[in-house]
């Protein structure tokens, strides 16, 4: 028994760990092509950067390449940028000249905050709502649920933003938009990202209760006498569970995603917006370290959400369900 | 499974909404006869009249050809973006439930691999290699798509692959390409039904994020997210100017979603 379980979390730790490499590999490859792509011959645009333009000649440009080896074949360029990569050496960068890493950190915090409150206000808005329509089909929650849910599937999140940043900053002047010192500029860029996710939500829980309730271990829980919110609070929920979890795994993509125009709209010191700037300003280190923050962020996420299922659902214990 | 009443009319009024906005996209510009580029700064936000039906933007520009124009581009980037995605997603779906063993396994990694980076972070690392580029925005959107089809098939093949149905046309003698045409494209039709239009909403989507972050298609260029980030500023005395893309692409996106019967929308 224990040795199938350390299996199957040695399975999960695998697949994201190889999912680590092939992001590294993925964005570095993009990155050195970018790179590459550059216009401009790039051993005179080094030397101009060193010398300045003034004092640089074809002579400055070829000291450059000899020195720098740019006239490598390409693979071998490659290969050296995947190794620096690989020794976790993301340089500087071309616009403010720190260190990425240390870059980085900074937007990584700011980021984190947004998705852990977004993920929570998801949750308190999406669940509720989607375990009342499930008590009551037909009902009133279930109606808004609904509605919320063909509304939003079809509004863009950058719409939601601006809409939102109208209504509650501009005309009723509930939240701030944006403010110096961050004083509740969390909620709207973190409102904006969390409604989309709780209209999925709410109706994954719903479909998800109605079947917990109509299983088998409900209807014993109820006839062994258990009231009906005990037997929803203690059969129905835990094992509806599951299916929200596993939701909430493929909608993961969204909420990066989201952050990438969100953090932008709101002008919120994310990783996204970090990204969006040093595309901007074509700072290819930046790029390649947001992308790589974002992605090893989206990685750990969802390795997280894997070992929450793992340790509620004892049946992917079981030998051979990884499989499946 | 039968289908239900309201999901049939769900998927009819999606297919529908795509038809008007596919007309509008491949007949506007021609019916429409006016460039979409074409300056007049003396018209500058001219409200909706007679020559101009949705007015003109700040430079004087036409807003009704420009959104026929982003329409045409914004189709018709997400339908080849789809189905460009669609078959290396099937093929190797297919393949690697077929053959299964160490192929499957390769596959399997692969797709994995490619789910390492979310899918709108693949379209913007593209489009920054070549910024304001169809190609490079197209490239970003197939590779981020595939993953979906090649997980749907894979799956939805193997009961197929390994069912009585298909041992009993091998044992008879059929060979390998009349099973996947007589079993394995049947069952996956309407899964392809489903997965087309969702991938489209979301090449439309990522398309349309991307140009109002200013990462995507670059301004002279009529498409959707650019427009709205143009016409933002207009939004109080010019509110029909922002209305126009907007209202457009939430109903390209309703559309798709309707015709693939979104289970979380029935």
């Amino acid at each position: 028994m224990s040795s199938t379980q350390t299996s199957a979390w040695r399975g999960l730790l695998l697949r994201r760990a190889i999912q680590v490499l092939a992001l590294l590999l993925i964005i570095g490859s993009v990155c050195f092509l970018m790179v590459r792509a550059l216009p401009g011959d790039m051993a005179m645009r080094i030397a101009a950067s060193r010398y300045g333009y003034d004092f640089v000649g074809s002579a400055a440009a070829s000291a450059v390449a000899q020195e720098l080896q740019l006239q490598r074949p390409l693979w071998q360029a490659w290969l050296e940028w995947l190794g620096q990569l690989l020794r976790l050496d993301l340089g500087q960068s071309l616009v403010s000249g720190e260190a990425v890493w240390h870059e980085m950190a900074h937007h990584l915090a700011a980021s984190l905050d947004l998705a852990v409150t977004t993920l929570i206000l998801a949750m308190l808005i999406g669940l509720p709502l989607g375990v009342a329509a499930a008590v009551r089909p037909g009902g009133v929650a279930d109606r808004i649920a609904l509605l919320f849910a063909v509304v939003l599937r079809a509004t863009p999140a950058f719409l939601l933003g601006i809409l939102l940043m109208l209504l509650l900053a501009v005309h009723w002047g509930m939240l701030p938009a944006a403010h110096d010192d961050q004083g509740g500029t969390l909620w709207l860029p973190a409102l904006t990202l969390a409604l989309g996710l709780a209209a999925g939500l709410a109706r994954i829980s719903r479909s998800a209760v109605r079947e917990a309730l109509a299983s088998p271990a409900c209807e014993f829980a109820r006839s062994k006498g258990l009231s009906d919110f005990q037997a929803l609070l203690r059969h129905a929920l835990p094992l509806a569970a599951l299916p929200v979890l596993a939701y909430l795994g493929v909608h993961l993509v969204l909420l990066v995603e989201g952050t990438v125009v969100v953090e932008s709209l709101f002008a919120w010191p994310g990783v996204g917006h970090a990204l969006v700037h040093a595309v901007f300003a074509r700072d290819v280190p930046v790029i390649q370290g947001a992308a790589l923050s974002m992605g090893l962020l989206f990685i750990l996420f969802n390795l997280l959400l894997d070992a929450l299922m793992l340790a509620i659902d004892p049946r992917q214990r079981k030998p051979g369900a990884s499989d499946a | 499974m039968p289908e239900t009443f309201s999901a049939r009319l769900a998927r009819h009024c999606g297919l529908g909404l795509l038809i008007l906005i596919a007309c509008f996209a491949l007949l506007g510009p021609a019916l429409i006869g006016i460039d979409p580029a074409t300056q007049s700064l003396g018209d500058s936000l001219l409200p909706p009249g007679a020559s101009h039906w949705l007015g003109t933007d700040v430079y004087g520009r036409s807003v009704l050809a420009r959104i026929a124009h982003a329409a045409q581009l914004s189709l018709g980037l997400a339908l080849l973006a789809a189905l460009s995605a669609a078959l290396p997603g099937v093929l190797t779906g297919v393949t690697a439930s077929w053959c299964g063993g160490r192929i499957e396994r390769g596959l399997v990694m692969l797709a994995d691999a490619c789910m390492a980076v979310p899918g709108l972070l693949l379209v913007l690392l593209f489009a920054a290699i070549a910024p304001g580029q169809y190609w490079a925005l197209y490239i970003g959107l197939a590779l981020s798509l595939w993953v979906e089809y090649f997980r749907v098939t894979r799956a939805a093949s193997r009961p197929i692959l390994h069912g009585d149905a298909v041992q009993a046309s091998r044992l008879l003698g059929f060979g390998k390409l009349y099973v996947l045409r007589r079993h394995v494209l049947p069952a996956l039709t309407p899964l392809l039904a489903t997965l087309l239009p969702l991938s489209a909403a979301q090449a439309v989507l990522a398309l349309a994020a991307l140009g109002f972050i200013g990462v995507g298609l670059q301004p002279p260029t009529p498409e959707l997210g650019v427009m709205m980030i143009e016409f933002f500023p207009f939004y109080s005395e010019a509110p029909w100017l922002i209305a126009a893309p907007v209202t457009l692409l939430i109903l390209l996106v309703l559309g798709m979603m309707l015709l693939a019967g979104d289970k979380e929308l029935t």
